[in-house]
């Protein structure tokens, strides 16, 4: 391999990563077509629901004829498709607004509290994990282990309750809704997410963290960490050099878990919070039933969720030298 | 500078290694403290090596690497350890643990799972030389080229930019020699470094490791179950049983006048004989014949080829009650043969036949009363048998599927099935994860014989045994054989156990039957050109028997990369014709002794 | 059972407690309506979001109703619902796993396609497409949780399942003829059910922060049923003054699903070592 060009050395990889596109494509396909089926073509008859029992069954038929719905499943799907992929899904049947327009609105909203997340409880993760990993067995380890376990397991509305009665309701440090002021400056910023924040980390960082520690320690069982123990590699150069390279592919996976979980998953935080995001907002759409609304905000979700996973693939090929040769 | 040039004055009069009273204490599973190691003392002079022999679980391992002051999963060391000044409780630089992968270093079992995968070996190779500051980076890897020349490596100054899925087992063997030796460390620890390799690999790599350690003057502690490999790389022999000493002296006192009885059992045990005298099987029609079997894995193509074949053109006879034996290296197709007769893999091409009726390709096809007649055991009865049901249960499921017998019927055949197999009859009632491996390899053969079957195909059966227990379950086959009249398909990679058992043996090369006839035939020459390297490849119980294996280099005939119907041996036989070998496929010869061999050489050139 | 009693034994403290908790609402579960101390539904303080006392131990909710009767019965929702879509999700998704294990190779791409394709909706959005899309009755709920964890319990399984497939045992099996139920429920089936067991406790815990999360956004169990998740949400306005009526029930579901995960991480463990 040290002969081959550099262009032949990224044709493997590439074809690898090219594979996983065209399967994420393909998924995502046919996840729209679960959604059309469940939200659009089971629940039953649109109109009739529309215009309520009183009606007719001219005023249905009428209404039916106009909404399309008197147009074969495929026909009505395939022209759904088209909408979503033009990136117009259509208007809200509650607000009366291009549901695109509805949703470009809260779409930063959510993409700023994923993104603090992230960068909040990545790096408490990676301490969690790597510091069980380390003193696997011992007390830290299995305080950590149990910390962690009921973390993950705590409903978020009781972590959100406490965090408001803490330092809302008691101590009076934070807002117990997240409003976003005009140009805030930067204390103000942190002050509104500060709580939102938090209680969605608690989950994170449990859960990915319980990640990265097993990653880890599947790896520490491998016998070429005896070996390099015996070469006389000191803990830390284990750990950085040794191990994490080979737990690349695992801790992305884990990573894109859960961050997926954060653009998704925020579902109670945003409601208690009030916080204007696309997973409250999917929450009224279910409320209200507005089923063109609803649709969007689950492609949405299930396309990051498929980008997400894609690129922790494409990562974990890359870090692997065995798929980086094809 | 090598390594005698640092010895410190002072020590040149004492062993360079010291040991007393070595015990190592683990936490068995119920709490309780378990001796692993009991009570071992040794010493090794300087530039002496030293053996340590004896089954799975004698603790050789643990000892080995208490040598390193390190311990597996929470074991405790206690006793005297001293490696040059260094000791087990020293301080600081003066403590083994600091001696680690410097002045002692380590060669694993299993290369192949000793080396990262994510790093280019050149960086592993040297990383010992870098932490410990023995050497620089550039120098460090000049060091390493000279290593993997020493070693025989095939182009030295490059396989270290290379990762370990691109090596093979035998290549990632010696680099990890190379590693072990970068640091010019005074003691080296050999952990079976050769068990994991083929026989023809394995003489390559003794040759080249003994070859380096004789240069570099280190000590060295070789740990292996294979007396005969131990004889030709050691000084000394401490014979290991259940952590205890059994035994220690000169490797040639070990070998001609043992002392102790156990000692006397590891050398019977070496080379099986089986004592059950078995009349010569019926001569007339055979029981099952295999006939130009072509089978592989992954898809099949149009024109009926696996998308990668393994077997090709084999074909294969055995008589009733008859043994017959199939050796070949790892990956040359052996268990595939099996698993075509079995019918868990249909063929792409060929036929086999029970009894001269063609048996279907696939086993939804075939009768019950057919798939009863052949039984197959499997290698590794770890694996082979349900954890989750009893012995008795496993043994009764096949008398009630084939026979319909249940009930208290069903027990009392259990019952004389376990007599058979030389166990007590309370052990039906026993999970397999209660047994010993020899005990439940036992039970791996009387599930097959509660078929009463006309042929079992063993697969490895007594490659995962230590040698003793391997001794007794080939006796046991034999004494079946003789009273039941059954016959064996028996597949191993190891000769002298095929050899033992079989009336004839087939060797396989690549998936070709490349030599057949009766086992008497493969006592001496002539052979297959593979044949007489397989045999010579066989360490024997004397110590001078690795520098009298002459190796002869393969004319290296390029052959083409699906060998074309040429011989598939071509490319590493070192009698190959050019012109000849690598333009016409080999004709079938038969030779005086019986067997028939695939070559171009004839019968005289062969048997020179 | 006797092993069962040692196994209990032998379990670490946190397991132990896991253990109680477990137990504790099982019971609580069955037995708790009975003795709940007033009907769920009657007012019977008037005062609302009073404290603890000796009449009221938990106080009163928002109504003025006795939070303590209204949380054992929430309970019994909150488990019992939980368990029925666990054990549907898990016989499902167990099912299928071991068809693709054992059954043909084309059975085994398209379950395994279908199933990558339902894991790759998230959870909670499939169930609340779920729920726009059929409402949210008690049995239809059921339905919904217990197929939303479906494709999560194929996988696992399914990788179990493949894995024992391809031992030894399983071969001989088969070569001596076995049909495909044998080897599935007699051969593969008994050798998944420890790991099983955790994936099935843990998808337990989901489904029930499931069920509560639905039920706190309204989605969940309708009025004038309540189970715990909605009895967080009809208190809410109780939050500012912390009362009980909101701390209560949220805390029994996390002393439930805590508790779960407690015992499976100390079943697990100590078998592993
Ligand atoms: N299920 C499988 N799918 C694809 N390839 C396989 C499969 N099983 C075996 N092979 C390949 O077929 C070849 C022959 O395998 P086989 O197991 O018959 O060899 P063997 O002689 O029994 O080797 P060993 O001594 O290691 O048991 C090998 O190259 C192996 O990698
Ligand atoms: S045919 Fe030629 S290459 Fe093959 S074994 Fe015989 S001599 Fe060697
Ligand atoms: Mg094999």
């Amino acid at each position: 391999m040290s002969g081959t060009a550099p262009a032949a050395r990224w044709r493997g990889p590439a074809r690898l990563v090219a594979q996983r596109v065209v399967l994420a494509l393909f998924t995502l396909l046919l996840v729209s077509a679960v959604i059309f089926t469940i939200s659009g073509l089971l629940p039953g008859d649109a109109a009739q629901e529309l215009l309520g029992q009183g009606a007719t069954s001219e005023q249905i038929a009428a209404l039916r004829h106009e909404m399309g719905l008197d147009r074969p499943a495929v026909v009505r799907y395939l022209e759904w498709l088209r909408a979503i992929i033009g990136g117009d899904p259509g208007m809200s049947l509650v607000a009366n607004k291009p549901v695109a327009e509805i949703i470009s609105e809260r779409l930063p909203n959510t993409l700023t509290l994923a993104a603090l997340t992230t960068l909040f409880s990545v790096p408490f993760a990676f301490l969690v994990g790597i510091t069980s990993a380390v003193t696997r067995g011992r007390t830290t380890d299995r305080a950590l282990n149990i910390l962690t376990l009921a973390m993950v397991a705590l409903p978020e509305f009781l972590v959100a309750t406490i965090a408001v009665l803490v330092f809302s309701v008691k101590l009076l440090w934070l807002p117990s809704i997240t409003i976003v002021p005009q140009d805030p400056t930067p204390g103000e910023f942190l002050r509104a997410y500060a709580m939102p924040v938090m209680v969605l980390g608690v989950g994170v960082i449990a859960q990915l963290g319980r990640m990265i520690r097993a990653a880890i320690i599947a790896e520490l069982d491998r016998p070429y960490v005896e070996m390099a123990r015996l070469k006389g590699v000191s803990q830390r150069r284990l750990i950085f050099r040794h191990v994490l390279p080979n737990a690349v592919g695992p801790i992305v996976n884990a990573m894109a878990l859960s961050l997926s979980y954060l653009f998704g998953g925020a579902i109670i935080v945003e409601t208690i919070f009030s916080y204007p995001g696309l997973a409250s907002l999917m929450v009224n759409a279910v409320t209200s039933r507005d089923m063109p609304l609803l649709q969007a905000c689950a492609m949405i979700f299930c396309a990051t969720y498929l980008l997400l996973v894609l690129i922790a693939d494409t990562v974990a090929i890359l870090a692997n030298p065995r798929l980086r040769q094809g | 500078m090598t390594a005698q040039a640092q010895i410190a004055p002072s020590q040149t009069g004492a062993a360079h290694v010291e040991v007393c009273n070595l015990c190592v204490t683990v936490r068995a599973p119920d709490g309780s403290a378990l001796r692993i190691v009991d009570d071992v003392s040794f010493a090794i002079p300087r530039g002496e090596v030293l053996a340590l022999i004896g089954e799975s679980g004698s603790g050789k391992t643990t000892i080995a690497l208490s040598l390193m002051g390190y311990a597996r999963g929470g074991a405790r060391i206690e006793g005297r350890i001293r490696v040059g000044d260094a000791t087990l409780d020293g301080t600081e630089s003066a403590s083994l643990a600091a001696q680690r992968g410097n002045r002692i270093t380590y060669v694993a079992q299993s290369a192949a799972a000793a080396f990262n995968p994510s790093r280019r070996v050149m960086e592993q190779v040297i990383e010992p030389a870098l932490i410990h500051g023995t050497a620089s980076d550039a120098e460090a890897r000049r060091h390493a080229v000279e290593l993997f020349e020493a070693l025989s490596l095939p182009d030295p100054a490059g396989i270290g930019s290379r990762y370990p899925h691109e090596l093979s087992g035998g290549q990632l063997q010696r680099l990890m020699a190379a590693m072990a030796l970068i640091t010019r460390p005074d003691l080296v620890i050999f952990d079976e470094p050769t068990t994991a390799l083929d026989v023809t690999t394995q003489v390559e790599v003794l040759q080249a490791f003994r070859k380096v350690v004789r240069d570099q003057g280190a000590t060295g502690v070789y740990v292996s179950h294979d007396l005969a490999v131990v004889a030709q790389m050691a000084d000394r022999i401490l014979v290991l049983n259940r952590g205890r000493v059994r035994e220690q002296d000169a490797v040639r006192a070990v070998l001609e006048t043992p002392a102790d009885d156990y000692t006397r059992t590891l050398l019977a045990a070496a080379r099986p004989v089986v004592k059950a005298a078995v009349p010569a099987p019926a001569t007339g029609s055979p029981l099952l014949s295999i006939e130009g079997i072509c089978a592989g894995y992954g898809p099949v193509d149009r024109e009926g080829r696996a998308a990668h074949p393994v077997l090709s053109d084999v074909s294969l006879h055995i008589g009733r009650g008859a043994a017959v034996g199939v050796i070949g290296e790892s990956g040359s197709g052996k268990s595939t043969v099996a698993r075509v007769v079995a019918g868990l893999l249909a063929p792409t091409a060929g036929t086999v036949l029970l009894d001269g009726q063609p048996l279907a390709r696939s086993l939804k096809d075939r009768s019950r009363e057919e798939l009863r007649r052949v039984q197959i055991v499997f290698q590794n009865a770890d694996i082979a048998l349900n954890p989750a049901h009893s012995v008795g249960e496993i043994l009764g499921r096949v008398l009630r599927f084939y026979e319909g017998i249940s009930g208290h019927a069903a027990r009392a055949r259990v019952a004389e099935l376990l007599d058979l197999i030389r166990l007590p009859a309370a052990v039906a009632t026993r999970r397999c994860d209660e047994l010993s491996g020899g005990q439940k390899q036992r039970i791996n053969l009387a599930r097959a014989l509660a078929a009463k079957p006309d042929l079992i195909l063993c697969d490895e059966v007594t490659s995962a045994l230590d040698t003793v227990v391997r001794e007794a379950i080939l006796e046991l086959l034999a004494e079946l054989r003789r009273d039941l009249g059954v016959a064996y398909l028996f597949i191993s990679h190891d000769i002298a156990t095929v050899q033992a058992l079989c009336d004839e043996i087939v060797v396989l090369y690549k998936g070709t039957c490349v030599e057949s006839g009766p086992a008497r035939a493969y006592a001496a020459p002539p052979f297959h050109p593979y044949t007489d390297l397989l045999i010579s490849s066989v360490p024997e119980l004397r110590t001078d028997w690795l520098s009298d294996v002459g190796r002869k280099d393969p004319p290296r005939l390029a052959a083409p990369d699906d060998g074309g119907g040429l011989c598939r041996f071509l490319p590493r036989c070192p009698v190959a014709i050019a012109g000849r070998c690598d333009t016409a496929s080999p004709p079938l010869r038969q030779l005086d002794s019986g067997n028939a061999v695939l070559c171009h050489r004839s019968q005289a050139e062969l048997a020179g | 059972m006797d092993s069962l009693i040692r196994a209990a034994r032998r379990l670490p403290l946190s397991g132990k407690l896991g253990l109680g908790l477990v137990v504790f609402w099982i019971v609580v579960a069955i037995a708790g309506p009975f003795v709940a101390p007033y009907p769920p539904g009657s007012f019977v303080n008037e005062e609302v979001f009073a404290g603890s006392s000796g009449r009221f131990l938990l106080g009163s909710d928002f109504l003025g109703r006795d939070v303590l009767s209204r949380l054992l019965s929430g309970a019994r929702f909150t488990v019992g619902l939980s368990a029925i879509a666990v054990a549907i999700a898990a016989s499902i998704g167990t099912g299928l796993a071991l068809c693709a294990a054992v059954g043909p190779r084309w059975l085994d791409e398209i379950l395994s396609r279908s199933m990558d394709t339902l894991i790759s909706i998230p959870s909670k959005i499939f169930a609340l497409v779920l729920v726009a899309a059929f409402g949210s009755s008690i049995v239809l709920l059921t339905l919904i949780l217990a197929l939303t964890y479906v494709p999560g319990n194929f996988r696992i399984a399914r990788s179990l399942a493949v894995g024992l497939a391809r031992l030894d045992y399983v071969e001989v099996a088969r070569a001596r003829g076995e049909g495909r139920l044998y080897l599935a429920l007699v051969e593969v089936l008994p050798n998944m059910m420890r790991p099983l067991f955790a994936d099935i406790g843990l998808r337990f815990v989901f489904i029930v922060l499931l069920l509560s999360g639905l039920s706190f956004l309204g989605l969940g169990l309708q009025p004038p049923d309540a189970d715990l998740g909605s009895l967080v949400r009809e208190n809410t306005s109780g939050l500012a003054e912390g009362a009980l009526a909101i701390i209560a029930p949220a805390v029994a579901i996390a002393s439930l699903t805590v508790g779960v995960n407690l015992l499976i991480d100390a079943a697990t463990q100590g078998k592993a070592e």
